[in-house]
């Protein structure tokens, strides 16, 4: 009867209690919303590679060289050898190796230089492969195969040509060895998916008439013959590399970091996402800390709502009382009313954020690369949810007090 | 027969209301007893009620409801008496506007076990009184605040008379009401009241509904007060 009577109550004022519910509803989505960004983020970011132990580039940062060879972001300040790669191929340690070779574009999109074995090796959230939606791997020189993001925006499909671009912000094209795109990729929610993958050896046959980023004038080799001459690529931007076992990691590692005919860094692609999370955590925190402060500041709101409805309350306090209610009755009546408020809003925020979620995933996606999971509400956004109910409750106390003392200073006369 | 009130030397000040403050000697209302207390606005009739009622404790002497000195009971204790063995009528804004009549009829019983008891099928009594009190039936599940004044008043006295308390106060309940409907309601109230047994405290400051009462109080012959009204 109490929670139905608080209820009533509630719906008696419907109106400032409709706002105070919405701010309150607002600022737990915006909540929320802002740790499943950071939570998606992470979750993609560490979804992106998985089964891969070191990645070997030239030496630079750690967090550097995982942005540019994994994640597309940034440039490799420079090459590695293909003599160095062939060394560290032949190290007892490794089971497999598969080099990467960055620079050009197509359109918005970059070129990836490498290997079949990519296609193979190249694993994402948790294990899962890369597979075809259509077409197939790099079976010729001048073969592509893009990533269903590329395929997507473009609107391309298998068979369409397409020319790359040197470098990635160039008006200069390799217009003179055009691809054809052999095979389009399933979505992975990784950079795969705005990749366009061709062979090494197709990013040394555009790059034959080409001599220290400059296309040599006058000077254009017909593809048949490019198609006989010797593509073995002279330098790589990175390789990713798989050991026989976990425990050859940190040999493989030490030995690769301590090269003498080049310097290299290998990195453990976990540690170095760490290392980045450490970087980016202190805006991930800013982050958390304002959207905590709307949620704060939406209860402080529903205080106020409480203590400026209370004067107009008194006769109604005064009737409670005169039934037989203690004045702690009177106070768990108003805990009770911000403990409903704040547990409509916490639900309608849920739904509003799930409801985001759901136009705006594919979106995010699509733009970043994201995956927002619309997962049911797992025990850490709950324990939000509940948090959020209890700060209510508590935050509700100062103006209950308030109505407690009220009430038992008016008696049964009401002097407003 | 044990008096349904009875105040002995009772002396209580407000604290921080400008000092006001009242004794009262003596003053009695016996059991099934009707005694309406006159006295003009400000002569201290709602702080007498209060005391009455448990709702303040007395300073000094006793204030004695049926067998029990509400003196010696704790607050809580108190309370619970109140809801036990009052019933209390305002002036007027007597309900929860927002709750049903219904559930503006049964609140007392919420904290009060053995008046629940006493009241049986709570559901069933509440429908009795409404109609006794000439009310529709589907009033009952109607929002209180969408009945008129007098309506109201009439449901006032049937959350006061639920579960037969043997003391009924009621703080100028006719106020709000024209001369007509007042008639009318003081024959339901004292119906009713005479119907479930119980003594009827009535203040008002209108000497025209003296005639309905067992006995007429001026409240300056019992009460002396200092102060600001209250």
């Amino acid at each position: 009867m109490i929670l139905r009577l608080a209820w009533a109550s509630l719906m008696a004022r419907a109106l400032t209690v409709a706002m105070t519910v919405l701010a309150i509803a607002l600022s737990v989505a915006l909540f929320l919303g802002v740790e499943k960004v950071r939570t998606g983020a992470r979750a993609s970011f560490a979804d992106t590679i998985s089964g891969t132990d070191l990645i070997v580039g030239a030496r630079s940062g750690a967090v550097q060289l995982l942005l540019y060879s994994v994640f597309r972001i940034g440039n490799a300040t420079n090459n590695l050898t293909w003599e160095s790669y062939q060394d560290i191929a032949k190290r007892p340690e490794v089971d497999w190796i598969v080099p990467i070779s960055l620079g050009d574009s197509h359109r918005q999109f970059r070129v990836m230089g490498t290997t079949d074995e990519f296609f193979d090796r190249y694993k994402y959230r948790g294990g899962r492969a890369l597979a075809f939606d259509d077409g197939h791997g790099l079976d010729d020189l001048y073969d592509a195969v893009i990533g269903a993001d590329v395929a997507r925006t473009l609107g391309y499909g298998v068979g369409d040509a397409i020319v790359v671009s040197h470098g990635l912000a160039s008006f200069t094209d390799h217009a003179d060895q055009p691809f054809r795109v052999a095979g389009i990729l399933a979505k992975t929610g990784t950079p795969v998916d705005r990749t366009v993958i061709v062979s090494l050896e197709a990013i040394e046959a555009i790059h034959v008439d080409w001599q220290s980023g400059a296309k040599i004038p006058g000077h254009t080799t017909p593809v048949e013959a490019i198609r006989t001459m010797d593509l073995t690529p002279t330098g790589i931007t990175a390789a990713l590399v798989g050991t026989k076992s976990r425990l050859q990691v940190f040999n493989l590692q030490r030995w690769i970091n301590q090269y003498r005919a080049e310097p290299l860094l290998a990195i453990l692609p976990g540690v170095a996402l760490a290392e980045l999370w450490r970087i980016v955590g202190v805006a991930e925190q800013a982050l958390i800390a304002v959207s905590a402060m709307v949620v704060v500041t939406a209860l402080l709101g529903m205080m106020a709502m409480i203590f400026a409805s209370l004067n107009e309350r008194r006769r109604e306090m005064a009737i409670w009382r005169a039934m037989g209610a203690r004045p702690g009755t009177i106070l768990a009546l108003l805990v009770l009313e911000a403990a409903i408020m704040a547990a409509v809003g916490a639900v309608l925020g849920m739904l509003l954020l799930y409801a985001g979620l759901a136009v705006a995933q594919p979106i995010v996606d699509s733009a970043f690369g994201i995956w927002l999971p619309l997962a049911a509400p797992d025990l850490r956004e709950l324990a939000t949810l509940g948090a959020v109910i209890g700060a209510a409750a508590l935050a509700s106390l100062l103006p209950a007090l308030r109505a407690y003392r009220m009430s038992l200073a008016d008696g049964m006369m009401v002097r407003t | 027969m044990t008096d349904a009130l009875f105040l002995d030397d009772v002396t209580f000040a407000w604290p921080g209301r400008g000092g006001f403050a009242l004794s009262c000697p003596s003053f009695r209302v016996g059991a099934g007893e009707s005694v309406l207390l006159l006295g003009a606005s400000g002569s201290g009739k709602s702080t007498l009620l209060s005391l009455v009622c448990g709702i303040v404790a007395a300073d000094r002497g006793q204030v004695r409801v049926g067998d029990t000195d509400l003196g010696s009971l704790r607050p809580g204790a108190r309370d619970r008496f109140r809801a036990e063995r009052i019933g209390v009528i305002f002036q007027q804004f007597n309900l929860l506007p927002y709750a049903s009549v219904a559930d503006n009829i049964l609140l007392p019983l919420r904290f009060a076990p053995e008046r629940r008891r006493q009241a049986g099928d709570a559901q069933a009594e509440a429908r009795r009184l409404v109609r006794a009190l000439g009310l529709p039936p589907a009033a009952l599940h109607q929002r209180a605040g969408t009945l008129s004044v007098g309506q109201q008043q009439r449901v006032a006295v049937a959350r006061a008379l639920i579960g037969r308390p043997p003391l009924i106060v009621a703080d100028e309940p006719t106020s709000a009401l024209d001369a007509a409907t007042q008639d009318g309601f003081l024959g339901l109230l004292f119906d009713q009241s005479a119907a479930a047994g119980s003594s009827l405290l009535m203040v008002s400051h209108d000497e025209r509904v003296a005639p309905r009462f067992d006995r007429v109080v001026r409240i300056e012959n019992v009460v002396t007060r200092q102060g600001q009204a209250a």
